[in-house]
């Protein structure tokens, strides 16, 4: 197939994503995908495409892109400043790109990773049944690296028809992104053995974002936290959990995130949650506050009820 | 068998612990349960720890009740888990930059820790951390340490480390906490193979000096 975009500035880490690659944890393959996914669920339905379709995920900075063809568009997520041919575009809505012209971004407003998405998918190398970028191995995506200057950028498959422009998630709709979250998480199975005071700290503390903190987890600093008991054998971990390695500052696992570890798992994010911390970067800061299983699983199914009304 | 024990972990996976020791027929039976979870419907993916199971599911599949309904039942009876059980034997560099350290806080001179860590036939317990990083074990008890302090940002691919009663090659540069013993030239992790792992839960590992 012709290439449909093409790659004049990458942006500062621009990936190609998709939900992930279930499966492979028994050989030690995270999960991967998009860090926000429900950021790519939504640029893929406004688009027409299945929920799981590749789409660039932007870190930081946005790049800049020259249409090869004309196509259909929609950008999500983080709030970079989108503009198409140098007026503003419309972000959370189906945007007709005409061949020639440019996709670019004027600088970060808010949030932390924003995605693209083109109707038909993004194309590039599947790596154990998934498209999605694992940098650490070299592989999926786009040679397993991120975008450069020069890149052409194919579409996976013919665009759906009939093509769409103007579908729009409504801001109620979209999730409540923050650059001080308060996270909803569930007592992980080592919770018990955070100190008293320790348990106290962790619901009033306001954590920093690490400065180290990457798509395999976030480092948070400010306030250290103490667990007792021996050594706990490893177990497989999950996205949204948060671990206390033996330094007491909390790690947040996110989609890239090593699947065992041995150090005391003391919360697990819902998957609502977890989306409202793929967008934040470091320096900026999170807290949590308690929630159960089911209420967790609600807040999902709300916010994905929003993607059913595209 | 004693009743697992089945504890969220956020809101789509959840672990189950069948135990607190490193057993051999406890993770032979954890490999088994993941197995038999893997084949089920609204299971996305099953992976054994040491003595552990860690479920991922689909909360629009199944629910977080029937699966803790269901597991007890599958943890008593699992099922056979498949064939393996290769021997690998890996030549090491014993150059490490934790060798001299660990000896001293073993009360070992840096010989006796490489002739004890190639003593043992050690099994693979488990594959995880990063692509094809095996879990190894057991570790004679005359090497066991606690994990560092801080761990590493970047450990060099090839490193053979020690920490706890477990030993393990770590297959690509990432971040770590165990000791540094030496360095191996094998490939652990396969990215052009499915499984992409040299050594599969089950296998056994000799070490030798190179």
């Amino acid at each position: 197939m012709e290439p449909v975009l093409r790659v004049d500035k990458p942006g500062l880490q621009t990936t190609i994503q998709d939900l992930g690659r279930g499966g492979h944890r028994a050989y030690g393959v995270p999960p991967g995908g998009a860090m926000d996914r429900f950021a790519l669920a939504a640029a893929n339905r406004l688009v027409g495409n299945p929920d799981g379709a590749a789409c660039l995920e932007c870190a930081v900075s946005g790049p800049s892109l020259v249409a090869l063809q004309s196509c259909l568009i929609a950008v999500t997520g983080a709030d970079f400043g989108a503009t198409v041919n140098g007026e503003e575009m419309p972000l959370w809505t189906g945007v007709f790109l005409p061949a020639g012209e440019r996709l670019a971004f004027a600088g970060r407003r808010a949030g932390a990773r924003c995605y693209i998405a083109v109707a038909g998918g993004f194309g590039g190398d599947r790596w154990l049944g998934s498209l999605s970028t694992y940098q650490l191995v070299g592989r999926g995506g786009l040679g397993g690296r991120p975008l450069k200057a020069g890149d052409l950028l194919q579409p996976a498959a013919a665009p759906p028809h009939p093509q769409v422009a103007g579908r729009h998630l409504a801001e109620p709709l979209r999730p409540a992104y923050a650059s001080a979250p308060r996270l909803a998480a569930v007592r992980g199975p080592h919770f018990d053995r955070l100190s008293r005071p320790a348990r106290t700290a962790l619901w009033k503390t306001e954590f920093e974002v690490g400065k180290d903190s990457d798509r395999m987890g976030y480092r948070l600093e400010g306030q250290t936290l103490e667990a007792g008991g021996r050594d706990i054998l490893s177990i497989g971990l999950a996205m949204g959990a948060v671990q206390l390695p033996p330094g007491g500052n909390p790690i947040l696992l996110m989609a890239d995130h090593q699947s065992a570890g041995g150090y005391p798992v003391i919360l697990g994010l819902g998957r609502a949650d977890i989306v409202l911390a793929a967008q934040l970067l470091p320096g900026e800061h999170v807290s949590f506050t308690e929630t159960s299983v089911l209420r967790a699983q609600d807040a999902w199914r709300g916010l994905r009820a929003g993607l059913e009304t595209l | 068998m004693a009743k697992p024990r089945i504890q969220p972990l956020g809101d789509a996976a959840l672990l189950v612990q069948l135990g607190s020791r490193i057993d051999t027929a406890l993770n032979s039976r954890a490999h088994a349960v993941a197995a038999a979870l893997r084949k089920r419907s609204g299971i996305r993916d099953a992976a054994a720890g040491y003595a552990s199971v860690t479920v991922y599911y689909d909360p629009e599949r199944t629910s977080y009740r029937s699966l803790a309904a269901a597991i007890p039942k599958l943890v008593a009876h699992p099922g056979r888990v498949g064939p393996s059980g290769r021997l690998h034997r890996i030549p090491v560099t014993y150059d490490g930059p934790d060798l001299a350290e660990a000896a001293d806080q073993l009360d070992l001179t840096p010989e006796q820790v490489i002739r004890l860590h190639g003593q043992p036939i050690y099994r693979v317990f488990m594959v995880g951390f990063v692509p094809g990083f095996a879990y190894l074990g057991p570790l004679p008890p005359a090497l066991h340490l606690p994990r560092r302090r801080v761990p590493r940002t970047l450990v060099p691919a090839g490193s053979v480390a020690i920490a706890g009663a477990q030993t393990g090659i770590y297959p690509l540069p990432s971040p770590g906490g165990w000791h540094l013993l030496g360095r191996t030239p094998m490939r652990m992790f396969l990215p052009d193979s499915d499984p992409p792992s040299l050594l599969r839960p089950g296998d056994r590992v000799r070490f030798f000096p190179a």
